[in-house]
């Protein structure tokens, strides 16, 4: 039933308006001639060009990249194995304890967290030797601790939904537990490890604070630079550079939507091709 | 039933007398098998032995254990106390994938990244078959199933009785000296069921694998089984052919459970070695048994009738001193071979009667409101005293 009221239509003009109206406007104004952001000077590429003879920006994307890259790798490797555990260990003394503290870090102030990985950083340093200064690696690890959370949730549900007896049925079938896991379980919860890595990889990519306190000083990232950058006023260059990270995003979905979408079209047939040939059996 | 399996049936109860010469070998022993799950007592102190060649049915309701039990066999849970023994080998606590056994599950549990083939092919190449050999194998069980043009399909694309072949396949393909089935028929709708059976009888005796099938549909154990055990709270009440169990239920329980029964309570009024006289307050004579139980007079006993063997009729049987009753028709139900008559006797108690439909006159003989004498044969009672 479609009961299109005015209010209804408001509503949901008003909706998109307030989700996009920003991202919008920024879009628009990276193509500014003018130097001051906020005032109409025409149209112009410029700002990309000079995006793209920016060694600081360009160095601090990379660095971002490859930080996100690390631990969404890490934060999947992890986090499948605590979801393993919760979804299949079945009762076990603490275990609401763990599946509390694997959660913590979601809701933990990010702030909090980032002090306590710098703390940790510097006792560590003292006693060991290692790390040796921060950087890289230590923002690296900082990410792989909360990202590490969210993969956790996506695996735990996938596996949760998954038909056990698929498991057991390899199993009685001859293959040991260590092989059931990578021939039967790991390639059936694929997509969710694809989804929980580029969660964990987003959720990289555009961290500040967690980062701002594991960061050292050769090791800025892209969240950190346009912070900082923006402080000192912003520039058209940061709209430039915001707008072709929308556009990747925006192709990354548009892609991803398509094949799904035609996957389950295949599916879908596929499933009345069979249906068919029962009923005519 | 076929041949083969009838003359299975008698060499089983002639092993299990004892009196056999051919004894047969027992392929599964289950010796005081106890499960339990916390407080819960899932299978309580089991012994059961199945012989080589047969197809072997667990009855009974959701919870009465049937599934835990098959569990046990398959190795994916471990007997509480008592031991399992797989063709003379203590199997107790080898895990499922060392197992002579195999299993087709409920939901199939078809492997879903991979086509039909792959799915057949997956326990051959965990025994390390050369390549050549497992196609050959693949291919003859896909065969057998008649699934052999299907083979690069993967299971979504399959219906559901297409899948239940491919799990059989599977299942099959390794040759192990007992196959155990859920509820293998569970998921088909009515009639791809009935065929199904047949099939699976027919692949059962052609291959001569042991089957050990789990179902709570007791009309499918019945047409498939050469033996049933019932099972009830964790304990099995009966192991017996479908004919014995049918006909010479050995409690109350299973005679309700195998088909539908009157039962008739009351005390035992004589008790002489060749027939018992029950006193029933529902009926208006006692109930005369034509055998023995070894019970005491005095002790309440059930009386159980089959509805097919109570007769209808609107004169008064020539013998009306024992097994008969009047009441008044209350309900007919035509399931077309034949019709269910539901009789108010004039105790009150209502009594089922099954009669054929042997013309095709709409005017049934008997109708509703209808006065009848209910009655049967002295033969075609079982005193049970639980």
């Amino acid at each position: 039933m479609t009961n299109r009221s005015p209010f209804l239509i408001s509503a949901l003009a008003f909706g998109f308006a307030f989700l996009y109206v920003p991202i919008l406007l920024l879009i628009v104004f990276s193509f500014n001639e003018s130097k001051l952001v906020t005032v109409w000077g025409g149209f112009s590429f410029k700002w990309y060009g000079e995006l793209f003879q920016d060694e600081q920006l360009l160095g601090a994307a990379k660095v971002s990249l490859l930080i996100a890259a690390m631990s969404a790798t890490l934060a999947t490797l992890l986090g499948t194995m605590a979801g393993l555990i919760m979804a299949r260990f079945g009762r076990f003394k603490g275990r609401t304890l763990f599946s509390g503290m694997i959660t913590a870090p979601m809701v933990m102030p990010e702030v909090i967290t980032g002090l306590a990985i710098l703390l940790m950083f510097v006792v560590l340093e003292e006693l060991t030797g290692w790390p040796d200064g921060r950087g890289i690696t230590t923002i690296t690890i900082a990410h792989t601790t909360f990202a590490m959370a969210y993969v956790t949730i996506v695996i735990q549900s996938r596996l949760s939904q998954m038909d056990d007896s698929v498991e057991e049925a390899a199993m009685d079938l001859g293959a040991r537990p260590l092989k059931v896991f990578f021939l039967i379980t790991l390639p059936i919860i694929a997509p969710a490890l694809v989804s929980g890595w580029l969660l964990a990889f987003t959720l990289s990519l555009d961290d500040l604070v967690t980062t701002s306190f594991a960061a050292g000083p050769s090791s800025s990232t892209l969240p950190m630079v346009v912070f900082s950058s923006v402080r000192l006023g912003v520039t058209p260059k940061i709209n430039a550079l915001a707008t072709i990270l929308v556009v990747l995003a925006t192709m990354a979905i548009v892609v991803a939507g398509y094949i799904m979408h035609r996957q389950e079209q295949q599916r879908k047939r596929a499933m009345q091709r069979a249906l068919a040939e029962q009923d005519a059996m | 039933m076929s041949q083969q399996a009838r003359s299975l049936q008698d060499q089983v109860a002639r092993t299990e007398k004892g009196e056999a010469s051919d004894l047969l070998k027992p392929l599964i022993q289950i010796e005081g098998v106890t499960k339990t799950f916390g407080d819960f007592v899932a299978v309580n102190n089991v012994s059961l032995t199945i012989y080589q060649g047969e197809l072997f049915s667990l009855l009974g309701g959701s919870g009465c254990g049937k599934t835990t039990l098959l569990r046990m066999l398959a190795g994916f849970e471990t007997p509480t106390s008592g031991r399992i023994l797989i063709d003379g080998q203590d199997m107790t606590r080898v895990p499922p994938y060392e197992r002579p056994v195999n299993m087709m599950f409920q939901s199939y549990a078809l492997f879903p990244h991979m086509t039909v083939e792959q799915n057949v092919a997956f326990g051959l190449k965990q025994d390390g078959m050369p390549r050549d050999q497992v196609r050959q194998r693949v291919a003859e069980m896909l065969d057998l199933v008649e699934l052999g043009h299907l083979g690069r399909r993967k299971p979504h694309e399959l219906s559901g009785g297409q899948r239940q072949r491919v799990a059989l396949a599977r299942a099959l393909a390794k040759r192990p000296k007992v196959l155990l089935l859920d509820e293998p028929l569970g998921a088909l709708d009515k009639k791809l069921r009935e065929r199904t059976q047949l099939e699976l009888v027919n692949i059962q005796e052609n291959l001569g694998i042991t089957f050990v099938v789990v179902t709570h549909d007791q009309e499918e154990a019945m047409t498939m089984s050469t033996r049933v055990a019932i099972m009830n709270q964790g304990r099995i009440l009966q192991v017996d052919t479908p004919h014995a169990m049918y006909e010479y239920p050995n409690t109350r329980f299973v005679a309700e459970f195998f088909g539908s029964v009157n039962i008739f309570e009351g005390p035992l009024l004589e008790d002489e070695p060749g027939h018992v006289v029950i006193g029933c307050p529902d009926l208006s004579v006692p109930i005369y048994v034509g055998h023995g139980i070894s019970s005491r007079e005095g002790a309440t006993v059930y009386a159980a009738v089959r509805p097919e063997k109570i007769a209808l009729s609107k004169e008064p049987p020539a013998d009306g001193t024992y097994n008969t009753s009047t009441g008044v028709v209350e309900d007919i139900v035509y399931l077309g071979g034949e019709s269910t008559y539901l009789v108010r006797l004039d105790s009150g108690r209502l009594v089922r009667a099954d009669l054929q439909n042997q013309t095709r006159s709409s005017e049934p003989e008997l109708t509703w409101h209808d006065r009848v004498h209910v009655s049967w044969e002295h033969s075609n009672v079982v005193v049970v005293t639980s």
